[in-house]
């Protein structure tokens, strides 16, 4: 594995083997001394076209564990604002010498075409490009999903998610998430239900390894987990929904609604959350809410990522 | 084809681990403030044998206690020259390993550079007051100036030659195996 550009890029034992790492970085970040020696002399760069809080922290937090050097470029205040070409950027980097490069850019395809195009030797890490993918997000989702319904609030290694529901809700036309989730989850044998109004679903999505509904309250049932999508305002040049009530009424996640599920299961949400739209104050805050470890995993999720794409030979 | 030399079947296995056992316990003058940590894969099944060894000589040892497991992979001085490989757990006993002694266990001592990651990983994790190390093999041709304390058996070997180690817990049954590869063996450290 060279670049990680999309969840459909691991198979199932690579995909197994990314959490399994995860779980002994995890187990470095409890010690006194959390840094590790993998990546002395590497060099990280955060490539951010877009903005982005969780991701390029926890990026940033993972490759500095690993003793990487760290360099974070964000489109403000570069010269990206003066109209230079992702290709100039890249041949800039290249020339610094990057090992890797983090990229989160607007355009679906971003980082496809910078691990491709020849411009740069380093190994590209998917940060989300578009409406496209975010496999790192995946691969936090599945890890957390797998220590709590698998490993029973502890670690779970070699073990997959064979036989899980999963319940995806909200809007998955402007999700990366949604995709990248969809495909790992199935890669890892879990049983994903997308749930989304019309509106809000891509085309071709008949075509994913999914089953779509458009009813919440009939979907939520039996699930071992149901995780919340923000709904993009700022991707949505349309009306997709004619009010925000009528959306919450349908797709948001409340206490009652989170009452229909069987007592083991988990709710998950990527963040930013929209507060009192996809999801209630009092749904996010419960006992099931598992959104705050989500971000904590990012990071042990993330050093294994990096770990692995660095650490040996070719890199 | 190599061939296969049994050079240590299990009984003589079991008795060279009774020998450590009792040789910590001597060096020490007892078991207080022991750490057994083996270097996985097959180190930690030997830590572990050895905790039992102890606590089947010292009443009041809980064999679950004093073992632990080190795992070196990311402090390896030849990290870059191999696929990246999965990291294997590091769990120390209870206590941690502050001002204890720490005995580090493995089951072939060759070049030295796996217990050099061994120190160097034991660093980041805590201050030991001394550090002793318990091979089950020592086949000589060290690279760095790393020596063992209590040496299970000391095996001249060609530096072409493979040796193995075969345990109960990972392969089925304890030997102690030597393959003749003609030159290009590479064995590991």
């Amino acid at each position: 594995m060279k670049h990680l550009l999309s969840a459909a890029d691991l198979s199932r034992e690579e995909a197994v083997q990314v959490l399994d790492v995860a779980e002994q970085m995890a187990g470095t970040q409890q010690r006194e001394i959390k840094k590790l020696p993998a990546l002395r002399g590497r060099t990280v760069v955060n490539l951010f076209f877009e903005d982005s809080t969780r991701t390029r922290i926890s990026f940033e937090a993972a490759a500095k564990r690993l003793s990487a050097d760290v360099i974070t470029f964000s489109a403000k205040g570069s010269s990206v604002s003066k109209g230079e070409s992702l290709k100039d950027t890249a041949l800039t980097l290249e020339a610094m010498g990057a090992d890797a490069v983090v990229v989160r850019h607007p355009a679906s395809g971003a980082p496809h075409r910078l691990a491709r195009a020849g411009w740069t030797r380093s190994a590209v890490l998917n940060a989300g490009d578009g409406t496209h993918e975010h496999p790192t997000q995946a691969l936090l989702d599945a890890y957390t999903l797998r220590r709590h319904l698998v490993g029973g609030g502890g670690p779970a290694a070699g073990a997959d998610l064979a036989g899980l529901r999963v319940g995806i809700v909200g809007d998955v036309l402007h999700s990366r998430v949604a995709r990248s989730d969809v495909l790992l989850l199935h890669t890892l044998g879990a049983e994903v239900t997308l749930v989304a109004p019309p509106t809000l679903l891509p085309v071709g999505v008949e075509t994913w390894p999914c089953r779509v509904s458009y009813d919440l309250d009939g979907a939520l049932e039996g699930l071992d987990a149901v995780m919340a999508l923000r709904v993009q305002l700022e991707r949505m040049d349309a009306a997709f929904f004619p009010s925000a009530r009528e959306y919450s009424r349908r797709y948001g996640l409340d206490a009652r609604r989170l009452a229909l599920l069987p007592d083991h299961a988990v709710l998950l949400h990527p963040g930013p959350m929209n507060r009192g739209l996809e999801i209630t104050a009092e749904a996010a805050d419960g006992t099931r809410s598992r959104i705050v470890e989500q971000v904590s995993n990012g990071v042990a999720v993330r050093m294994a990522a990096l770990y692995l794409l660095l650490a040996g030979e070719d890199a | 084809m190599a061939s296969l030399r049994p050079v240590l079947e299990a009984p003589e296995i079991s008795r060279a681990l009774t020998r450590i056992a009792h040789e910590v316990l001597e060096r020490n003058h007892g078991p207080q403030g022991l750490v057994l940590l083996g270097i996985p894969r097959r180190g930690v099944h030997l830590a572990r044998r050895l905790a039992e060894r102890l606590a089947a000589v010292e009443p009041g040892v809980d064999a679950a206690a004093i073992a632990g497991s080190l795992d070196v992979t990311m402090y390896r001085d030849d990290l870059r020259r191999q696929p990246a490989r999965t990291l294997l757990p590091t769990a120390l006993p209870p206590g941690g390993v502050d001002d204890r002694i720490v005995v580090l266990v493995d089951d072939v001592l060759f070049s030295g550079r796996t217990v050099r990651a061994a120190l160097d990983a034991l660093n980041d994790l805590g201050r030991p007051r001394a550090v002793r190390l318990a091979v089950l093999v020592d086949r000589g041709h060290r690279e760095l100036p790393i020596r063992a304390d209590h040496v299970g058996k000391n095996l001249p070997t060609a530096a072409s030659e493979r040796v193995r180690v075969l345990l109960e817990e990972t392969d089925g049954r304890d030997a102690v195996l030597i393959e003749g590869a003609p030159e290009s063996g590479e064995g590991r450290a």
